[in-house]
Order: structure tokens, then C-alpha cells, then sequence
């Protein structure tokens, strides 16, 4: 089985936030929740450049080892899933996530939090794959219709790369090697505890 | 004399700018020579090391109406992890399983505080019902928000494999809203206490005199008190203060983003999760001394009056004190009854 990340060349990277866009459609995201986003670092300054960071699918992933009802779970493409009726809302993940990727929609008084929401990596939930139930909460499930992630997918420069690892991490090393500059695998050493050399 | 100054300062202008272009040029001349035959574009760009290196964690600009998101990395999480995941477990068991190992043993080798005198069949007030209704308010929001919360903790390696995780959610679904709901009536409570009590638990003289004769607990001997002994008082001060650590930290992540940022939830957790189960474990002894460790204690928050002998014993200064307010023989209830009988002068 693969090992799947995403991994963001914030050299090519332009900001247009088509895949924030592509994202929040792909999966009915609720009002308010961003799985993913673009965020640019040095705005307007030499040097600048943007990331788009979502949901890492970390491996030893902190949110599963903090959550006090344990509704995370990893599948076997190394994708960190959870499941919403286990979910209470706690906020102990977004404490734990070193990438701000759960978030909650307020709902209820003092806008407490509701059931945890993130990225699937488009891989759903623990409902039967491609059901309504799980579209419903999690939103669509193109993993298992042997698809990668929109964000990525449709990235317009290839800037966000989603896929197995190791070929992911090939494709970038070889991007460095023919261009010649590279500034790394944004949160690689933070989620996978790896870096690429480049 | 001003037009020569005006000449003057007119071909000096120009000399100034005349040296100025040599040294641009000069200087420009090098730079394009040494211009290389590919640039680099992240030569002057962000690196990631170095972003981490400068504030250990990563923000920039998105365009997206949450602000929060634009923080892309933050590792702190790892080192609140390792709390939550280690260091709290392991300060609550050892404080929750130690006080109460050492209540049993403290139970079987010293048994119950007996009232030496035995009882008198008189009884004097000690806790008015406002302030007994104070406490047990209190007291139960505080049992339920202490199983709530230790279950957060504990309740993953316990009870989980127990009832399966369907119906753990179910249960921890609950427990949470009803630690966050009764928060309330607690906070209110400790404020309450803090307020009502607080004339009677200032540290004194008298205390360090009970503490060094074993506080009428350890030993056979009965230091004098007045209404509230030395452990009293630092139950109260745990109480007041710990309640309120638990109050305010509490607060902070049940209202998400409106007091602190996500470093802040992180360290407010920190010190809610130490002070709750060190809170836990005071008030283990404090229900210990109050119900099966002392004979005659527990009236005085149930019915509210204890008897003059058990008074006598714990807290002879408040028992003379009192007396001299209501005269030896007579109850509260009965200077009441005389008081309303006889008419005012």
C-alpha cells in the first residue's frame, strides 16, 4: 500500500487559492471551515512565497494520540481519518496539530464546539465508501474511486503534489535538480519527521 | 557678496552631482560583470528551518476570513502532547491512587477520631443552611465536573475498552456538556465560599500551634481552634484558589479564541489538568475527615449542628466564643426561642 502525502513546492506556487476553492465545493465544506488553505509567508517582500497547507495525514499523528474518545484512525493508505459520531467536540486535536488543520463548526450556546472537521484527503469516513451518510459528513470519497485529491489534482501549476511519498518526493527532487533552487517540503520534517534533501 | 555665495554653491551642486554618477557607475559596472548565468530565485526566499529557528512557529497572510488559519505551523503541539499524554496521567494517578492509599492506611492504623467525651445530647450551630446550601452546591458540581474531567483523561484506557467506543462517546458526550454547564454553579459557588468564609480562615498564631500538635488528627492531643482549624483553612485556601485556577483556566477553553491564542489553550489546559486532579486528590481528604474519619464531623454540614462535646474537642476557642454569646446551656435554637419570647426592652 502507498504511503500517501501531499507535499506543496511553494516555489511554483502562486496564491490563486483554486485549490481552497475546489476543496470547499468538492465536499459541501461547511460555512466557516477551511480544510485547506494558502498562506503566504513575507507578503509583498523579497523572497515571499506561499504554502498551501492542509491536513498533513501525519504519521504518529498527534490529534489521534490526544483525542479522549480515540476517533481517529489511519487507513491503510497512511491516511488520518476520524469518525464524526465518536467525535464530542473536545478540541484537544486542535490543541495537539502542529498545522491547524481541525476545526469546528460553532454550533449550540456560547459557540461551542461541534463535531470536528478536517481534511480527508477526498478519502471520507468510516461509512460505507461513496454513501450518502458519508458524503453527508465527510464529504466526497474519490480515493476510493481510485482518485487523488482535487486540491491537487487540479492544481494549476502542480504546485500541491498528492500521491504516494516516495514518488511525490521524486518528483520534487528532480524539479530542484533540473531547476536548480528548491525551498523545501514544507512540514515534511514536522509531519513525517523526513526532510528532502535538495 | 549673496550673488558670489549663490554662484559658489551653484558649481559646487554641481561637482556633488558630477561624483555622485562616477560612483554609480563605478560601482554598477562589477555588479553586472558579475551577474551569473541562472538566477536563483530562492537565494533571498523563506526557509522553513529558519522561520522555526526565529519564533517556532510559521505565520504569513491568507486571504481566507479566519485569521487563525493563517498560521501553518506551530509544533508546540508536541510538547502539550507529551503533558497531556504523560506528565498529566502520571501526576493524577499518583496523586488520586496515593491520597487514597494513604487514607486507608491512615484509616486502619489510626482509625476513626472518636469524641473522647462521648456525646453530650447538646448541640451548638455550626453551619447556617445558606452556608451548608453553599457547600453542597458546591460540592456536588464539584464531584460531577471531577468524574467529568477525569474521565477525559482517564477514561480512554479505563473505561473505553469496558462499554465499547460507541457507547463511551455517548457517555463522554454527556459528560462534557455537563462539565461545562455546571462550571457555572461552581464558579459561583468557590466565589460564594470565598466570600462567606473568609473572615474565619486568615492564618494565625493559633494554627501553627495546631499544626505542631498534630491538628487533633495525628496524635491523641486537641490543639485549640477557633471556628476553622489550620486544615480547614487550607482546605478553604485550596478551594478558593484552585477553584479559581480551574475557573479561569476552564473558562479560556470553553470560550476558544476569545480570551487566548492556540499557545494560550495549550498552557491553560496545562494548568486546569494539574490543578483539577491535585484539587481532586485535597478533596479526597477532606471528605475523608469529614465523613468516616471523625466522629460527630459530618453533622456539621448535614444538620448543621454538632454536638458541644465534639466542639469542645475540635474547636474549643469558636465553643467560647459562641458561649459567650448564647450562655453555656442553651442551644442556638434555644437563645433564638428565649430571644423572640422575651420582648425587646
Amino acid at each position: 500500500m502507498a504511503r500517501m502525502k501531499f507535499l506543496c513546492d511553494a516555489d511554483r506556487c502562486i496564491e490563486c487559492n483554486a485549490c481552497v476553492t475546489a476543496c470547499k465545493n468538492e465536499h459541501e465544506v461547511p460555512w466557516g471551515i477551511n480544510r485547506r488553505r494558502v498562506v503566504t509567508i513575507n507578503d509583498g517582500k523579497p523572497g515571499e512565497r506561499s504554502v498551501s497547507m492542509a491536513c498533513m495525514h501525519c504519521t504518529d499523528a498527534p490529534c489521534a494520540a490526544v483525542c479522549p474518545v480515540n476517533c481517529f484512525y489511519t487507513t491503510a493508505d497512511a491516511v488520518v481519518l476520524h469518525s464524526k459520531d465518536l467525535c464530542i467536540g473536545c478540541g484537544y486535536c486542535f490543541y495537539a496539530c502542529p498545522f491547524g488543520a481541525p476545526q469546528y463548526p460553532k454550533v449550540g450556546n456560547f459557540g461551542s464546539r461541534g463535531k470536528m472537521d478536517k481534511c480527508t484527503y477526498c478519502a471520507g469516513g468510516p461509512e460505507t465508501d461513496g454513501s450518502q451518510a458519508e458524503y453527508d459528513k465527510y464529504g466526497s470519497n474519490r480515493l476510493a474511486e481510485g482518485k487523488l485529491p482535487l486540491c491537487a489534482e487540479m492544481c494549476s501549476t502542480k504546485s500541491l503534489l498528492a500521491g504516494d511519498g516516495e514518488i511525490i518526493a521524486k518528483i520534487y527532487k528532480e524539479r530542484v535538480v533540473k531547476r536548480g533552487y528548491g525551498s523545501g517540503a514544507w512540514g515534511w520534517k514536522t509531519a513525517y519527521k523526513e526532510a528532502i534533501a535538495t | 557678496m549673496g550673488r558670489l555665495l549663490a554662484k559658489w554653491l551653484a558649481q559646487a551642486r554641481f561637482i556633488v552631482g558630477a561624483l555622485a554618477l562616477m560612483l554609480i557607475v563605478a560601482a554598477a559596472t562589477p555588479v553586472l560583470a558579475q551577474q551569473p548565468s541562472s538566477v536563483n530565485p530562492t537565494a533571498s526566499s523563506v526557509k522553513e528551518d529558519q522561520l522555526f529557528g526565529e519564533m517556532n512557529r510559521i505565520s504569513g497572510r491568507c486571504s481566507i476570513p479566519d485569521q487563525k488559519a493563517c498560521t501553518i505551523e506551530q509544533p508546540a503541539g508536541r510538547d502539550w502532547r507529551e503533558f497531556h499524554q504523560k506528565t498529566l496521567p502520571w501526576i493524577g494517578a499518583i496523586a488520586i491512587i496515593g491520597m487514597l492509599a494513604l487514607l486507608v492506611i491512615f484509616y486502619l492504623v489510626r482509625g476513626m477520631v472518636l469524641i473522647k467525651a462521648g456525646r453530650s445530647g447538646r448541640t451548638i450551630v455550626r453551619f447556617t443552611a445558606v452556608e451548608r446550601f453553599i457547600h453542597w452546591m458546591t460540592a456536588t458540581c464539584f464531584i460531577v465536573l471531577a468524574v467529568t474531567g477525569v474521565n477525559v483523561t482517564f477514561g480512554k484506557e479505563l473505561l473505553l475498552p469496558l462499554i465499547g467506543p460507541e457507547a463511551f462517546s455517548a457517555w463522554a458526550q454527556w459528560a462534557k456538556y455537563a462539565h461545562n454547564y455546571l462550571s457555572f454553579p461552581f464558579t459561583i459557588g468557590v466565589v460564594l465560599i470565598l466570600l462567606i468564609w473568609i473572615a474565619g480562615n486568615i492564618p494565625n498564631a493559633v494554627d501553627v500551634e495546631w499544626l505542631k500538635r498534630g491538628g487533633g488528627i495525628v496524635g491523641n492531643d486537641d490543639p485549640p481552634a477557633y471556628r476553622f482549624n489550620g486544615g480547614q483553612k487550607a482546605i478553604y485556601w485550596i478551594v478558593v484558589l484552585g477553584g479559581g485556577a480551574a475557573a479561569v483556566s476552564g473558562y479560556l477553553l470553553m470560550f476558544p479564541f476569545y480570551g487566548t491564542g492556540i499557545a494560550g489553550m495549550q498552557l491553560a489546559q496545562i494548568v486546569h489538568g494539574t490543578v483539577a486532579v491535585l484539587f481532586v486528590a485535597a478533596m479526597l481528604a477532606h471528605i475523608y475527615i469529614g465523613t468516616i474519619g471523625m466522629e460527630g464531623a459530618f453533622e456539621a454540614m448535614g444538620t448543621g449542628e454538632v454536638d458541644v462535646n465534639w466542639a469542645r474537642q475540635h474547636h474549643s476557642l469558636w465553643l467560647e466564643e459562641e458561649q459567650a454569646r448564647t450562655g453555656p446551656n442553651e442551644s442556638e435554637s434555644q437563645r433564638r426561642a428565649r430571644a423572640a419570647a422575651t420582648p425587646a426592652e
